[in-house]
């Protein structure tokens, strides 16, 4: 729709401000007051404190985090790895062939399927010999690949397919196997996207909560287990202050990994 | 020593020479490329249908032809980038059919250039050197020595993204005669650039073909004049076949096809009957067109009654305006009325409607001719050395 009254554009883009204030900003104020009050009776909280924040950075919150922090990083190098294949793979196959068709199918099944079926589906499949992986380290960071590697392949997939495919062919003609072909082209070309479907996957796996809950050992507890735990508990300004510091935490990931993709960017 | 001037209106002069270690002009004149009866096939679209080409050392051969004429399947076909469905492909007398692009060793220029965007243009002209584990102060000589050919040196350190069409142009070629191939494929090298680029390009590129006698150049385009300029044989391609391959002469003035008649020079074609025996191909032959009586060149041999097109360039035409409708009996006349006339800077080009015959011609007259006006009436003549006989058929 196209508005070319000044009125007009500025009812939208009001509209836009209003809806993202409410459904975005709202709750992350919220919490965000929530993390710093000690009681809240009325409207607004009272009494702040910083005990949460501090108890949220304690030694066994901290743990939690560093927990989420090694899954995510771990489940997103495998995500990004195998998509990344999957996309190369998928790409050298003609559009809309049957190969590409299933290749698509296959890796974006997990995204189509709720995360709490995706960790009942692992607990079912590995809870036996002769791959008994349930109550590992594995199957937490194997839940959050397979809840991810949809994004990584979609990401990479949509770079391969817009990539000039000339380019590999003028390297392979001047003489350049097809590893060197992969090394020097085909992946530096590539490595925005990478990067990018890096940075989503670590966003994603950071908040993963559907699946963990469901295969998480004791000994390997994510922080969202923890804030749905304190948050079950009735603990809600320390579930709070654990958000807090998740987001502070996601968001200086996702600042580094930004900086790196600006610096590939360099077509 | 050829002058370019930049855009912004300096002077850049461009020398080119071949590579400093290039090797002497062989004597043998093998084929250095030899398609046969290759085809590509894609489900069951066909792409190029038993095509046989053969490319000597130190020729230029063009294909010419419509989009999804198969001229580019063909080169990439001889480059390794297509396997064909059918047919063999020699290069050197050897069979490459199943071997990969890396190991052809042929020099390859596309339309879009495939520049390595993210490395710089010493990096790319390298490319093909270190995929061959030349040392490395083999490697920076050549690079230097590639780049000054094609009067780059000046701009070793940039990306690709930072010079123009025709810039990026001149360092795939460098890239491509790097690794000193004995074939150079060019897939419409100038059609990315602006026309007048693509002139001073085309010019450059007729410098560059006679520094370098022993390399076979396969050049795809779509623009006759590029082949006419380049090629020393040009191939007509038409619906996936080749329609006709011989010299520029032979195919501009002798067609032997309706199509590379209409495609090679736009010539207009009209039916005609034949009314003597031509015996001997190359003679004269007698033809009617309607009531007309031509006499035309006849490639092939004719008895009375035979169909065929005359063809004639628009450029062929002399005109000469008449005030009203009379009879026109003298041989290779042809009434007509000036449908439309276009100013074309160097000359005029007019759509005459042909009186008598349902047909239309394009006639070029050169500037500072009289030139008629929509509506006229006028009387085409052309000499019959201008007028060439092609069979019968339809051009589409």
């Amino acid at each position: 729709m196209l508005l070319h009254a000044k009125s007009a554009r500025f009812t939208i883009w009001a509209f836009l401000a209003a809806a993202l204030l409410l459904l975005v900003g709202a709750p992350l104020l919220v919490t965000f007051m929530a993390a710093f009050a000690g009681s809240w009776n009325g409207v607004l909280p009272s009494n702040p404190t910083l005990d949460h924040v501090g108890g949220a950075l304690a030694t066994d919150n901290l743990s939690s985090l560093m927990v989420s922090l090694q899954t995510a990083l771990f489940a997103s190098l495998l995500a990004v790895l195998l998509g990344t294949w999957a996309a190369l793979c998928a790409c050298s196959s003609p559009a809309n062939s049957a190969v590409s068709r299933v290749s698509d199918a296959v890796f974006h099944l997990p995204a189509a399927v709720p995360s709490v079926v995706v960790g009942l589906g692992l607990l079912t499949a590995f809870s036996k010999p002769p791959l008994l992986l349930n109550g590992t380290v594995a199957i937490v960071i194997l839940a959050q690949t397979l809840l991810v590697l949809a994004f990584a392949y979609s990401t990479v997939s949509a770079a391969t397919r817009d990539a000039d495919p000339l380019i590999p062919l003028a390297a392979a003609s001047l003489g350049a196997s097809r590893l060197r072909v992969l090394v020097t082209i085909r992946l530096p070309l590539l490595l925005p996207s990478i990067v990018a479907a890096a940075g989503l996957a670590v966003a994603l796996c950071m908040g993963e909560l559907g699946a963990t809950v469901m295969v998480y050992p004791a000994s390997w507890r994510t922080l969202p287990v923890t804030i749905f735990t304190l948050t079950d508990r009735g603990a809600l300004f320390d579930a709070a202050a654990n958000t807090l510091v998740l987001i502070a935490v996601t968001v200086t990931v996702l600042a580094v990994i930004a900086k790196f993709r600006g610096k590939t960017a360099v077509r | 020593m050829l002058s370019t001037k930049k855009k912004s209106g300096r002077t850049q002069t461009m020398t080119i020479r071949p590579p400093q270690e290039s090797g002497v002009v062989p004597e043998d004149k093998a084929n250095a490329v030899e398609l046969r009866n290759v085809s590509v096939t894609y489900g069951t679209t066909v792409a190029l249908a038993g095509l046989e080409l053969t490319v000597a050392r130190g020729e230029t051969v063009a294909l010419l032809g419509p989009s999804g004429s198969g001229k580019s399947t063909a080169l990439k076909a001889i480059a390794g980038f297509e396997q064909p469905s059918g047919g063999r492909i020699l290069l050197d007398g050897v069979d490459v059919t199943g071997t990969s692009p890396a190991q052809r060793g042929i020099g390859v220029v596309v339309q879009s250039y495939a520049l390595f965007p993210h490395m710089r243009i010493d990096a790319n002209v390298a490319y093909g050197l270190k995929a061959r584990k030349m040392p490395k102060a083999q490697i920076a000589a050549r690079v230097k020595s590639m780049l000054a050919m094609v009067g780059m040196e000046d701009h070793a350190h940039k990306l690709p993204r930072q010079l123009s069409g025709g810039q990026q142009q001149r360092v795939a070629i460098a890239r491509a005669l790097a690794i000193k191939p004995q074939v150079l494929l060019l897939d419409e090298p100038l059609s990315a650039l602006d026309a007048s680029l693509r002139a001073e390009m085309l010019i450059e590129l007729q410098a560059l073909r006679s520094e370098l006698p022993e390399i076979a150049m396969v050049y795809v385009t779509h623009d006759q004049s590029e082949a006419l300029t380049l090629a020393d044989r040009i191939a007509v391609m038409r619906n996936s076949r080749l329609e006709e391959i011989g010299t520029a002469d032979q195919l501009y003035n002798r067609p032997a096809s309706a199509f590379t008649a209409k495609f090679l020079g736009g010539a207009s074609l009209l039916p005609a009957v034949s009314t003597t025996v031509v015996a001997e191909p190359g003679s004269l032959a007698s033809v009617m067109v309607g009531a007309h009586r031509m006499k035309a060149l006849a490639p092939f041999a004719l008895v009375p009654g035979d169909r065929a097109q005359v063809a004639v360039r628009p450029h062929a035409w002399q005109v000469s305006t008449r005030s009203q409708e009379t009879s026109v009996s003298a041989v290779n006349s042809l009434p007509g009325r000036v449908e439309s006339v276009q100013w074309r800077g160097a000359g005029h080009r007019l759509q005459v409607d042909l009186i008598g015959i349902a047909e239309r011609v394009t006639v070029d007259l050169p500037a500072l001719s009289a030139v008629p006006a929509p509506g006229d009436l006028v009387v085409l003549t052309v000499d019959p050395t201008h007028v060439v006989l092609v069979p019968a058929g339809a051009v589409a």
